[in-house]
């Protein structure tokens, strides 16, 4: 099983160090929660984590290779969820998730697409755009990604926000699915949230 | 994933058709200034045809640049992209082909009416229309670069226009020139061969340029 690990990571925003010597390594069934008071540096940690940002010192490793080194191999592993949803005001949440997942790499066809939205509580309004859709629902078309990428890594820059307490509950679930087979969650979040997993570690960022 | 990305584009230009319309509008209104300002002195107009209509399709097609990626880049779809476990250069051919089909091929198919207006010949006509045909691919995929260069920064409609105007000069030049060699009798196979290669290398360097360019603007 991939393993993930992080080794001295160090990130530098104009002339502040954000944070230094950041050390970790996640296992399968693994959940890491980055926590850290607002501009500590969660989300940049977690698009260096993903590959989007370069650390200005240390390296990334899957599976023993970094992963600037595996590139496409890595995208394959991991679903990163940010700050913006990636979701298009003009097309529907059908279309939404279909495109998104096609970038991602995995085809999916209308009945799963279709499925993932209704199982995301969206039932009935896969046809709207999204433009008509409140904050948290767009929310749940972006988490919907989830029940079809079928990645090991999930990375999650506050997944939460602007969910109701049914989709907080909804997402709970299906995380805790998603490392009970083994996968493996890199995410910050503000709301306390307790998730059952094999093995919970904390990254606190000053 | 190639051909998502340009459903999803041209589905995209579907539901705002007033941002096509824009462009297309633009080129017919500049082409038909022309006429009007200058006065029907026809062998002028037939010897300045080429030009005006070759720099109004460069014009309209740079208006339209600025948004290739960046409502992507504001919705988060770029960074999507960017993760994505196909090549990017892939993606950046699919987003630029789609650019043009819904840039570059209304002002293809307008052209030889406009041209109409400057009292091209028929053969004249012919030529622009193909010339066009070859050099508008060239504008969105050189333009790719511009606009991914630009990405999020204050100003950047204006500086893309300093970037890319000067890489459109020399497609410029033998695309209006095409028309001109041909009505001196010389023919524009040698213009026609010239823009292909034009067309050739920059769909072989171009998306990789723009793809490295997305790169460095998201980090």
């Amino acid at each position: 099983m991939p393993v993930l690990q992080g080794k001295s990571l160090e990130c530098v925003r104009g002339d502040r160090r954000l944070f230094h010597g950041i050390d970790f390594t996640l296992e399968s069934g693994g959940l890491m929660q980055v926590q850290g008071p607002n501009g500590s540096g969660k989300t940049s940690l977690l698009r260096m984590l993903c590959g989007l940002a370069l650390p200005a010192q240390g390296e990334i490793l899957w599976d023993g290779t970094s992963i600037r080194a595996l590139k496409g191999e890595y995208y394959a592993a991991m679903t990163y969820l940010g700050h913006l949803g990636g979701v298009k005001d003009d097309l529907t949440a059908i279309e939404n998730l279909r495109v998104s997942s096609a970038l991602a790499g995995v085809d999916i066809d209308e009945k799963q697409a279709h499925d993932a939205l209704q199982h995301m509580g969206l039932g009935g309004r896969e046809l709207l755009p999204a433009k008509v859709l409140s904050q948290g629902q767009r929310r749940r078309v972006t988490l919907a990604r989830l029940l079809v990428c079928g990645t090991a890594l999930w990375i999650l820059d506050e997944p939460l926000t602007a969910l109701d307490t049914a989709a907080v509950k909804l997402v709970r679930g299906l995380m805790e699915r998603h490392l009970e087979h083994g996968g493996m969650i890199v995410m910050t979040t503000h709301q306390e949230l307790e998730i059952a997993a094999g093995a919970t570690q904390q990254l606190k960022l000053a | 994933m190639f051909f998502w990305i340009i459903r999803r584009d041209l589905l995209l230009a579907m539901r705002r058709r007033s941002d096509v319309l824009t462009t297309l509008f633009f080129f017919i209104i500049v082409v038909s200034l022309f006429p009007l300002g200058v006065g029907p002195e026809m062998n002028m107009l037939r010897t300045m045809a080429p030009g005006v209509v070759w720099v109004a399709a460069l014009l309209a097609s740079m208006l339209s640049l600025g948004r290739m990626f960046a409502s992507d880049h504001l919705d988060g779809t770029l960074e999507q992209m960017l993760l994505s476990p196909q090549s990017l250069s892939m993606l950046v051919l699919g987003k630029a082909l789609a650019h043009w089909l819904v840039t570059g091929v209304p002002l293809v198919l307008m052209a030889p009416v406009l041209g109409i207006q400057y009292d091209l010949t028929g053969e004249a006509l012919l030529v622009l229309t193909v010339s066009l045909l070859l050099g508008t691919p060239v504008l969105s995929l050189i333009g790719a670069i511009g606009a991914a260069l630009t990405l999020g920064l204050r100003g950047g409609g204006v500086l893309v226009s300093l970037l890319v105007l000067p890489l459109y000069i020399p497609v410029l030049i033998f695309g209006a020139g095409a028309v001109e060699a041909s009505a001196a009798g010389l023919g524009a196979g040698a213009h026609m061969s010239l823009l292909g290669a034009f067309l050739l290398a920059s769909v072989v360097l171009a998306p990789w340029t723009a793809g490295a360019s997305l790169r460095i603007s998201m980090e």
